[in-house]
């Protein structure tokens, strides 16, 4: 460990802690634009510069102790920028003496000389550090008195992204986090002096799949994002911390919501998981939920009923079945309440582990973020029985017996015709389809239960790497959907099963009562990070956690 | 045909029309009109404006214009009255049905009932109009001059006395058969008001009978026709020792029957039954639309009535000096017949402003005040003040 | 402790009544008098005579939206206004200026922009919070419609009753 006297105190940090993150640990913030931690420091917008000093060496190369029997400090009389610092044992720091202020001032005032000032417009407004900063640390007014440089407005970077070059100060977060993250080094800067910006390099577009956490990174808004561009003010998003289900990752996000819309999904910090990035393809993936085709009614044959009779009418089909005529196709895609009160109901329909299953999705994993199971909770599927040892495997044994006729009542989770099975020969069997938009197998139900989106609803999830995590509700669902679990617990009860889960909560407490893997545990204990399960191999396929 | 004959045809037809005239042309537009000027006159008193907006909506007609009276707001008491008329006419559950529809009407007919006996003017003789008229349908319609008055009985004044105290009667049951406490309240106020003043008015009413020596309200009228009007006794041009000495008690009667008139009609400052501030409307509390409108109309034909009976009994009824009476026949007695018609409701109708000025001036008096009012002083006046009358006429 | 407050002694007038009536009635009198020659002032009779000639020039009426001298409108959508909106009777859409119109440097403007005068409290604090000069409370007060509908102003209501505002600033223009 080394000492360190920060602002008069002294204190410790292990070997290799840049300075400003030291300060930052010392509660003593400094600006910064350039410097990001997940990234290189090239040290380039000088905003974090503070007053150094070293220990004072005497004739013996010894530290001249001071009076009060510590080392005095011989200050370096010009400021240094801490990010590109790493602390060393005796080294001092200054941060808010009247010099850094000035200088924090002065570089306030030379980024703002080109900077159009067009915050009304601007969609970083409200999470913009060189409002925020400006703020704290500049002038009140602009002593700049000649023409501001023009640069190019709205270009289009890439499909997802647009520049606003008046905008930028030249930090380099995105043209580091492309090179260094992305692996696609495609930003750069041309051009000099104050006409100098960022561009993609010739014949090259910003079209990689994480091109939009440039937009994330970049402390001012000269790189938006061109779905969210012009939708809504950021201080009107409600913002609710929840969990990516388009992977078996499970990236910690947060949804933007207002007045249950939602306008932006960002990725929110867990460096257990995802650390501070996301998929584009991820983050851009929630338009559907508020889709005007979501189904929000009840349908019997397609005719619209309430929910007493749907759910009546769904137990009739049950009860007049034998156990052996009944299969699930569940999803993995569900939270781990769902799967439970799921199990339970085939419990009660006594239907056996082989007409049981959920729908594998695979693809190729991108070697940042993206694993190759796309279903977001497989390992709680597997946990919790309603899946097979290998997701899938009981699917064409179901084909086979809807083929045969062996099966005539099929409760659907997943499109039952992506599971091996034809139109034509789901619409011999009775369907019971628990689902929130048109599908080919919605459309030959014979009840269709209306149910909630990830984003409506509350529950947990395991990633790949058995952490479990926790979904929260960010907007309410539509007209008279309900959540999947709810559904469930109807049908569970109209066929006599129990009528004791009257929360989620509760579903939670019943499940961690039968599997000692959520022992202790219940959903506000998850906490917004998730914690780790202990795991046998055989439930989760550990990947590496990127950061 | 004798039997068809015999029948008074022209009696009935002169009463029927004696009737609708003074009910539905006289005295209810007269009832809407005192509403409307009760609120005016409150307003001036109290420098305000008043309703000054409500005028006849004739663009509903398909006209092009409203129409607005000069001083605004005449069409007040029309839309008041429609108002009344749409309604909704509230039952509550918890009230008496049958006195709770009972009372209204109760309180509404005795008013109307006392008109009977006032001679509202003199002769009238259409005679010179009635013959040709008949002769275009070859009958004999000339019967001469009719009498202004719809029942002519020698015991006017107590036919009135005994229909008005019936009135009480409706206050009672409203207050009774509303189930409530406030118009319980309000009903048990007015009966002991109304039985303790009637007394105070029906002595202070002798003196008049005494000097008259009839009790038939048209035998005063042509009695003060004769000798001048009770209160000013020089109205008929003479002024006697007698009629001097007599107008002490007389002036003494008329303030004790006039106090007695604004119990009677449970008006400011006496309007205990209904006082707002603690009795939220009184017995009429749980009444609506025509309902309670009928409450309203019945006090305030009351109010023309009593008003009507204190100009018979101290004002001279329909007489203005130098008019003679409509009795000479054809077309100038027809116009004098009028006039003396058009005399009496003008002497009314400044008496209805007394009534509201009254009322916008006096504060209301307290319970025990009220009835010690009645029972201490005025009664004991209005009885002393009878043989103070007797005593002047037997000595004159 | 009882505090006894003693009765005043009246004289037998007073006893009797009759002659404060009498004064109380002369009293009324006068100011029936006094109103009938029209010496009393009273209130304003509002629809014939009106505030408008002596409205003071910071009046809060209705917001309304302005245009520039060249019939730009100023509102940039950065919906500051519905942010402090206390009673929230703002409702703006945001949406971007196509490229091929003139004034599409300014790249954002108001889709949509609804007040609803319901629900407006004419605190002016939109006026005060707009960074671009665009919303204005003019003298408008007798607001009225029959519906709710008809009490939300939509933009180019909001336009019309606005009208055109000469500023400083022509953020459309490339040359500034």
């Amino acid at each position: 460990m080394l000492n360190v006297q920060i602002d008069g105190v002294w204190l410790q940090f292990p070997k290799g802690t840049r300075l400003i993150e030291a300060c930052s640990q010392a509660q003593k913030f400094i600006p910064r634009y350039c410097y990001h931690p997940k990234l290189t420091a090239p040290g380039n917008c000088r905003m974090c510069l503070i007053e150094l000093g070293m220990p004072k060496m005497g004739p013996d190369r010894k530290p001249v102790v001071g009076p009060d029997g510590k080392p005095e400090i011989g200050w370096i009389p010009r400021p240094q920028i801490s990010c590109a610092q790493d602390v060393a044992e005796g080294m001092a720091v200054r941060t808010d003496s009247p010099m850094v202020q000035e200088c924090r001032q002065g570089v306030m005032e030379f980024l703002l000389i080109n900077h159009p000032l067009d915050c009304p417009i601007c969609d970083q407004a409200g999470e913009c550090r060189l409002q925020e900063f400006s703020v704290e640390y500049g002038n009140s007014s602009s002593r700049f008195l000649e023409r501001k440089v023009k640069k190019p407005k709205n270009i289009e970077l890439g499909p997802r992204v647009t520049l606003d070059a008046e905008r930028c100060v030249l930090c380099s977060r995105c043209i580091r986090f492309m090179k260094e993250v992305a692996n696609d080094d495609v930003l750069g800067f041309v051009d000099r002096g104050s006409f100098s910006t960022i561009a993609c390099h010739p014949e090259r577009v910003l079209d990689s799949n994480y091109s939009l956490n440039t937009v994330d990174i970049c402390p001012v808004g000269a790189l938006t994002s061109s779905d969210f561009r012009f939708k809504m003010r950021v201080w009107f998003l409600k913002e609710t911390k929840t969990i990516d289900v388009n992977d078996g990752l499970g990236s910690n996000i947060t949804v933007g919501s207002r007045e249950n819309v939602i306008y932006r999904i960002t990725p929110r910090e867990n460096n257990d998981v995802n650390g501070v990035w996301l998929p584009d393809s991820h983050r851009l993936n929630f338009k559907y939920v508020g889709a005007s085709n979501r189904f929000k009614l009840p349908q019997i044959k397609a005719q619209p009923v309430d929910w007493r009779t749907a759910i009546a009418v769904a137990a009739e089909i049950l009860k007049a079945h034998s156990s052996e005529s009944i299969a699930m196709i569940a999803s993995a895609r569900m939270t781990n309440e769902e799967l439970f009160v799921a199990r339970l109901l085939a419990h009660q329909l006594n239907i056996a582990p082989e007409r049981l299953d959920v729908l594998p999705r695979t693809g190729e994993p991108d070697g940042i973020l993206i694993p190759a199971d796309r279903n977001s909770n497989t390992t709680g599927a597997k946990l919790l029985g309603v899946s097979a040892s290998e997701p899938g495997s009981h699917l064409p044994g179901i084909a086979q017996g809807v083929r045969s006729g062996a099966i005539k009542v099929l409760i659907c989770f997943e499109d039952a015709t992506k599971c091996g099975m034809t139109a034509e020969e789901l619409s011999k069997i009775a369907l019971i389809v628990i689902d929130i938009l048109p599908n080919a197998t919605s459309a030959l139900a014979s009840v269709l239960l209306p149910s909630s989106a990830w984003v409506e609803k509350r529950g947990s999830l395991i990633n790949i790497n058995g952490r479990l995590q926790r979904i929260n509700r960010a907007v309410q669902p539509p007209d008279q959907a309900r959540d999947d679990w709810e559904i469930l617990r109807d049908l569970l009860t109209a066929l006599g099963g129990t009528n004791s889960l009257n929360s989620i909560e509760e579903v939670f407490k019943l499940m961690a009562g039968e599997h000692a893997e959520f022992a202790g545990l219940s959903l506000s204990k998850i906490g917004d990070l998730g914690v780790p399960l202990s795991l046998t191999p055989a439930t989760a396929t550990l990947q590496e956690a990127a950061n | 045909m004798d039997f068809i004959h015999s029948i008074p045809w022209f009696l009935i037809f002169a009463s029927l029309a004696k009737t609708i005239f003074i009910i539905f042309l006289v005295v209810l537009p007269m009832v809407s009109y005192t509403v409307y000027a009760e609120r005016r006159v409150s307003a001036l008193i109290q420098d305000r404006v008043g309703p000054n907006r409500t005028g006849f909506p004739l663009t509903l007609l398909g006209f092009k214009k409203d129409f607005s009276p000069f001083l605004g707001g005449l069409g007040q008491p029309v839309a008041d009255a429609v108002k009344f008329l749409l309604k909704e006419d509230f039952t509550p559950g918890h009230v008496n049905k049958p006195y709770f529809w009972l009372a209204p009407a109760l309180a509404m007919m005795p008013a109307l009932i006392t008109l009977a006996a006032i001679p509202f003017g003199s002769v009238l003789d259409l005679d010179f109009l009635l013959i040709p008229l008949g002769h275009l349908f070859g009958a004999e319609w000339g019967h001469g001059p009719v009498k202004m008055i719809i029942s002519d009985m020698n015991v006017g004044l107590l036919f009135m006395f005994a229909i008005s105290s019936v009135s009480v009667y409706g206050i009672v049951l409203a207050g009774w058969s509303s189930n409530s406490k406030y118009p319980f309240l309000g009903g048990i106020r007015s009966t002991s008001q109304m039985i303790s003043y009637e007394l105070c008015m029906g002595l202070s009413a002798v003196p008049v009978l005494l000097v008259a020596s009839s009790s038939g309200l048209s035998s005063i009228v042509n009695y003060q026709v004769a000798h001048g009007w009770l209160l000013l006794p020089f109205t008929d041009g003479s002024l006697t020792l007698r009629e001097i000495l007599l107008w002490i008690p007389i002036a003494i009667a008329f303030v004790t029957f006039t106090i007695s008139m604004f119990a009677e009609t449970n008006r400011l400052p006496f309007d205990l039954p209904e006082s707002e501030t603690e009795l939220v409307a009184g017995y009429h509390t749980e009444y609506s639309s025509m309902k309670f409108a009928l409450f309203f109309l019945g006090e305030y034909t009351a109010m023309i009535a009593g008003s009507a009976l204190i100009v018979v009994l101290f004002f001279g009824g329909w007489h203005l000096p130098f008019i003679p009476d409509g009795s000479r026949g054809g077309f100038w007695g027809a116009i004098f017949g009028f006039v003396n018609i058009t005399a009496f409701f003008a002497k009314v109708a400044m008496l209805l402003v007394v009534f509201i000025w009254v009322r916008w001036t006096l504060p209301r008096f307290r319970y025990d005040q009220l009835m010690k009012l009645g029972w201490l002083y005025l009664f004991e006046i209005a009885l002393a003040n009878i043989f103070l009358t007797a005593g002047i006429l037997a000595f004159t | 402790m009882a505090y006894i407050v003693p009765r005043p002694k009246l004289t037998f007038a007073e006893k009797m009544y009759l002659p404060s009536i009498v004064a109380g009635m002369a009293i009324t009198f006068k100011h029936l008098k006094r109103m009938l020659k029209g010496e009393t002032k009273v209130v304003m009779q509002y629809p014939e005579e009106k505030w408008d000639s002596n409205m003071p020039e910071h009046y809060r009426g209705a917001p309304t939206l302005v245009k520039d001298d060249h019939g730009r409108e100023r509102c940039v959508a950065c919906q500051l206004c519905e942010f402090i909106c206390p009673p929230r009777a703002i409702t703006i859409s945001p949406g971007e200026i196509p490229a091929e119109n003139k004034f599409a440097k300014v790249e954002k403007y108001p889709v949509e922009f609804k007040i609803d005068m319901i629900r407006c409290i004419y605190c002016g604090m939109c006026e005060e919070v707009c960074p671009e000069q665009a919303i204005f409370l003019r003298k408008d007060y007798a607001i009225t419609g029959t519906s709710r509908a008809e009490m939300v102003n939509d933009k180019e209501k909001l336009y019309e009753m606005g009208g055109v505002f000469d500023g400083l600033i022509h953020k459309w223009n490339p040359k500034k």
